[in-house]
């Protein structure tokens, strides 16, 4: 068969290690032996393939696909960029899966324990493809911060939780978009847990080319997943 | 060039985005091929089910193709089996999935993988996923496999192999649990 395409390794001075003591629940749930060595084959570089039919337009936004009586309350905001390997090459076809909390903090679960108010028009939930660009867009609410029990006075964060399923199994990603200048940031065990100089990559950018007049602030959030093995021919970067 | 974004962890909040319901379920009357019940728990080092896990797999067909363009053979792919599937854990730590056994999987340099399907978990606690493979106990393939050889460890070994029940309704059953750490910690990969 024909030589496979394969993937660089995982940068792990990226990527944040499985036990982070300060994150409490990674101390039971962390793996300790050590990660075997699987080599790529056609299992790994294989993945589900998605297409049009797989999202409604009316999906990736979230002020929208859940109207009852009303607009969602909050603060509409514009979430854009582009999903692209580390080779800087645009990745079509991506599906994006985002869930947040609504403006007051609260999510849609059965687990949620918040005691802050649901908003009836708005479910925190939203899909899309990238497009031929690798480019994905999000219409939604600026999400409120939220308790949780990991210490005393816990709070997460403003952030949009994302899910990226890029070429191939080996390129899933799950990761999460905070907002510049939230001053929890330097107090979230999640996001410390990332290596320090990879951190400031969670946070979106406040975009103004983005942001629409009397409408929505906007921000740019680029995802970049593992890139190719090989160098990428020139003439891919070409005009 | 640009560099990697960082993973972070899936939370225990992402059921009322990822899973509508259904994904669990890769096959419909029309797949071909063997149809059978993977399911176990997810636990964690203290031997406790994880509620809040979601566990997707991604496997070849029947005949061991993947629908996808890197498969040399991929037009020959069941248009029928989804390869992908996807299920949240409920309150006893329990994952489960309606699918096919898959095929044995060909390696570049012309051998053979015994039939497997790789497992993604994400969970609260879990900064980044975790890799891992779930071959079936009744594979005689299973000793000549490149993967599992790879483990020195045959007690290690046997972290990634799903034991065969009868069901009451016919289905295979496979069974196996997947530990996140401790004694019987399963075997994850890097790739
Ligand atoms: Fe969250």
């Amino acid at each position: 068969m024909t030589r496979l395409d394969r993937l660089k390794p995982l940068d792990w001075t990226v990527h944040p290690p499985y036990l982070h003591e300060p994150y409490r629940s990674t101390v039971s749930r962390s793996p300790r032996q050590r990660l075997v060595p699987l080599p790529q084959t056609l299992s790994e570089l294989t993945g589900p393939v998605y297409g049009d039919g797989d999202v409604e337009p009316l999906d990736s936004d979230l002020t929208r696909n859940a109207v009852r009586n009303g607009e969602p309350i909050g603060e509409r905001i514009i979430v854009v960029g582009r999903v692209l390997d580390d080779d800087g090459r645009p990745i079509p076809n991506a599906l994006v899966e985002i869930w947040q909390a609504n403006a007051a903090g609260r999510y849609i679960h059965k687990n949620e324990v918040h005691d802050a108010p649901l908003d009836p028009n708005f479910t925190g939930a939203g899909r899309c493809l990238t497009n031929a660009q690798g480019e994905y867009r999000f219409v939604t609410i600026r999400p409120g911060a939220y308790p949780w029990g990991n210490h005393d006075n816990a709070w997460r964060p403003a952030h949009i939780h994302l899910s990226i399923f890029g070429r191939n199994f080996l390129q899933r990603l799950v990761t999460q978009m905070y907002f510049p200048g939230d001053p929890l940031l330097p107090l979230d065990p999640i996001y410390n847990g990332v290596p320090e100089e990879a951190r400031q990559r969670l946070i979106s950018q406040y975009a103004h080319d983005v942001t629409e007049p009397a409408w929505a602030l906007g921000f740019r959030f680029d995802v970049v997943l593992r890139g190719s093995q090989a160098t990428p021919f020139e003439s891919e970067g070409g005009s | 060039m640009p560099r990697q974004t960082p993973s972070q962890t899936i939370g225990p909040f992402f059921s009322f985005s990822l899973v509508a319901g259904g994904e669990n379920v890769l096959i419909d009357e029309r797949s071909s091929g063997e149809r059978i019940l993977v399911e176990g728990r997810v636990l964690d080092g203290a031997g406790e089910p994880i509620a809040d896990a979601l566990v997707e797999i991604w496997q070849a067909d029947s005949n061991g193709i993947f629908k996808h363009l890197a498969d040399p053979r991929h037009e020959d792919a069941d248009p029928f089996f989804a390869g992908f599937g996807r299920s949240a854990t409920d309150e006893d730590g329990r994952y489960w999935f309606r699918t096919i056994k898959p095929g044995p999987v060909p390696t570049e340099d012309g051998q053979q993988q015994a039939p497997h399907i790789n497992v993604t978990v994400f969970a609260r606690g879990m900064p980044i996923q975790a890799i891992t493979r779930i071959y079936f106990a009744d594979e005689t393939a299973n000793e000549r496999d490149p993967v599992l050889a790879s483990i020195a460890d045959p007690q290690r070994q046997q972290t990634l192999i799903a034991r065969r029940e009868q069901s009451a309704d016919g289905i295979a059953r496979y069974c196996l649990d997947i530990v996140l750490q401790g004694e019987h910690e399963t075997v994850f990969f890097d790739a």
